[in-house]
């Protein structure tokens, strides 16, 4: 990602903190959306080629992915622009909140942009129209092109002023782009924005890649490649799309993810049929045994604190997660209940854990408490597995497989996510079919 | 009324039947035992009378009976054809976990390898690779499909 993504100029102009009478509880499922108005931000008629249409429909563009943005979390319900009672640049100013009101909104966004000499400007204004007062508001300043990630970063401001807790809408979605036949799929690593725009395929597809992983500040994404028909952990740049395998190891290695410094690569090594999990430290290359059984360790997951790690393993026969500390030693299995287990994801948050549930032919998506109490099964299908979560812990996205006829036919595989209140479950837009999706943190963090 | 009964029993046997028959033909084609595939419909030759493949109970590696008859074969094979290498490719089914899958596979490969060294093939000529369940044979979501996807296949390199 180019340096000028990220240095976004950011400055306030001012922010009011009062008591605000709106608020979004996001821990539970929320059946009763908030009503708000996203007002099309007005473009400033200095604007330079502001005779171009793509200039001026800037400002109705960016306020159509907040709402998408919105209506996808299930706790906000965007009203229509038809009822609409004051025109933009005035409602910025200052609104009518009482004419708001009548449309039944309680929060709206205002806003006005500006392009001048190759510079993006932009500000908003969050009104809570119950109190009739400003919640918020923010101004930045970025290159034109970025006008996508304005709104991704409008919304996440927003939804962090009305809920209390960590946006996730300008983030990058990693996964498996797949296509042909089921049993000739061509598969290639992808990076899409959250909201399934700006998909680029970072792979050609010439040979078998799974798993990506992106590291804690986006740039680097480690992934398992069948390249010269090796299957090997591989490390990729994204900016300047260099690759090099992870470590020197005589035999498959899979299942990577960073440490959350970002410093090493976790994955497992296979050996004579025993796989167990090992980690490489990126610099000084120094490689660490970390499970010593012969048993199936694998799909390995650090705490954010990167004092624990939890695993799957068939050590008592069939696949269980396990919890130990990162040096491998206090070994102790969480999981008791009845079917297998497997793919562990520990939270951002550090307090639950993620996984797949495997019983009597059908696949769970699920959560539990980092000592295996508190099981809560979200979603049941006939195929889905491998949760990652959202950099809030709120949302986690993983994919789903169909039944298969005679010739492969019916077969599709696509990205889901769902809140972890087990609401709001939908399926993610992707140009192809898509497997093994990875949630970047926030880009503008 | 008793002719409506009658008519009703009447279907009621037909239909029986028709179950009943579904379920030998079912039998006979389906070549499963336990739920390790016995059939030949997958089965490629390395050479007359040698199956190239073996398969495997579901989360399992342990070689059945059948298995080891056919890997003996490859070993005498082998043991004739003293410059061939081979490649053993593990495989799992559709139902699994991804990464699980792919450690499954390259278990099944190893018990393959490790049977045929015992019967005196060098482990210099056989290398393994697992696939996990990304190559499937069967592409087909049924229980018969996964039991001939569950498998490892014996492949000449040179």
């Amino acid at each position: 990602m180019k340096k000028i993504l990220l240095t976004f100029l950011f400055y306030f102009i001012f922010l009011i903190k009062s008591f605000a009478l709106i608020e979004v509880d996001i821990t539970r499922g929320n059946l009763d959306p908030l009503p708000i108005a996203v007002s099309p931000l007005h473009v400033d008629v200095k604007s330079d080629n502001f005779k171009d249409l793509k200039v001026k429909e800037l400002g109705e563009n960016i306020s159509e992915i907040i709402e998408k943005n919105f209506k996808n979390t299930g706790l906000f319900n965007p009203l229509k622009k038809d009822a609409f009672v004051q025109k933009p640049d005035i409602a910025h100013l200052k609104p009518r909140f009482e004419d708001w009101r009548l449309i039944k909104a309680q929060a709206l966004v205002t806003g006005k942009l500006l392009i001048k000499n190759e510079k993006l400007k932009v500000e908003f204004r969050l009104w809570d129209l119950t109190a009739a007062q400003e919640m918020t508001a923010l101004a930045f300043t970025t290159t034109p092109s970025n006008w996508r990630r304005v709104a991704h970063i409008i919304s996440d401001k927003i939804y962090e002023r009305l809920t209390g807790e960590e946006g996730y809408f300008d983030t990058r979605i990693i996964y498996v782009a797949e296509s042909g036949p089921k049993n000739q799929r061509i598969k290639k690593l992808a990076i899409m924005d959250q909201d399934g725009y700006n998909t680029k395929y970072l792979t050609l597809g010439n040979e078998l890649v799974l798993t990506p992983r992106f590291n804690p500040t986006n740039q680097m994404v480690t992934y398992m490649s069948y390249f010269r028909n090796m299957p090997r952990v591989y490390l990729l740049d994204i900016e300047t799309g260099t690759q090099e395998v992870v470590g020197n190891f005589p035999g498959m290695t899979f299942a990577p993810r960073f440490s959350p410094d970002g410093t090493k690569i976790i994955m497992s090594f296979a050996k004579d049929g025993n796989s167990d999990i090992y980690t490489m430290d990126l610099e000084s290359r120094v490689v660490e045994r970390i499970t010593e059984h012969s048993s199936i360790d694998t799909s390995p997951s650090f705490s954010p604190d990167g004092k624990f790690i939890a695993f799957n393993s068939d050590r008592s026969g069939l696949q269980q997660i396990y919890v130990m500390r990162s040096d491998g030693s206090n070994v102790k299995r969480v999981t008791f209940g009845k079917g297998i287990y497997g793919t562990p994801v520990w939270s951002p948050r550090g307090d639950l854990i993620a996984f797949t549930k495997m019983h009597k032919g059908r696949f769970y998506i699920g959560v539990m408490r980092t000592d295996g109490t508190g099981e809560r099964l979200l979603t049941e299908n006939y195929y889905q597995e491998a949760p990652s979560w959202s950099p809030n812990g709120r949302v986690l996205v993983f994919y789903r497989e169909t039944k298969a006829g005679d010739k492969g036919e019916g077969f599709t595989a696509k990205l889901w996510s769902i809140d972890i209140t087990g609401y709001n479950e939908r399926k993610l837009s992707t140009k192809t079919d898509a497997s093994d999706p990875s949630w970047s943190s926030l880009l503008s963090k | 009324m008793t002719l409506k009964s009658n008519l009703k029993n009447i279907l009621l046997v037909i239909f029986a039947t028709f179950i009943l028959s579904a379920c030998s033909t079912a039998k006979k084609t389906g070549d499963i035992d336990g739920d390790v595939y016995t059939g030949k419909e997958t089965v490629e030759y390395l050479a007359a009378g040698v199956p190239d493949r073996v398969f495997f109970a579901t989360n399992k590696s342990s070689l059945t009976t059948a298995s080891r008859a056919t890997l003996r074969k490859q070993a005498t094979f082998l043991r004739k054809n003293k410059n061939l290498n081979v490649t053993i490719e593990g495989h799992a089914d559709e139902r699994g976990t991804r990464e699980y899958n792919l450690a499954l596979g390259e278990r099944r490969a190893n018990a393959a390898r490790d049977y045929l060294m015992t019967y005196g093939i060098s482990g210099k000529r056989i290398s393994v690779i697992s696939y996990g369940k990304e190559k499937p044979v069967n592409p087909k979501s049924s229980p018969l499909a996964w039991s001939q996807n569950r498998r490892s296949v014996t492949v000449k390199v040179n």
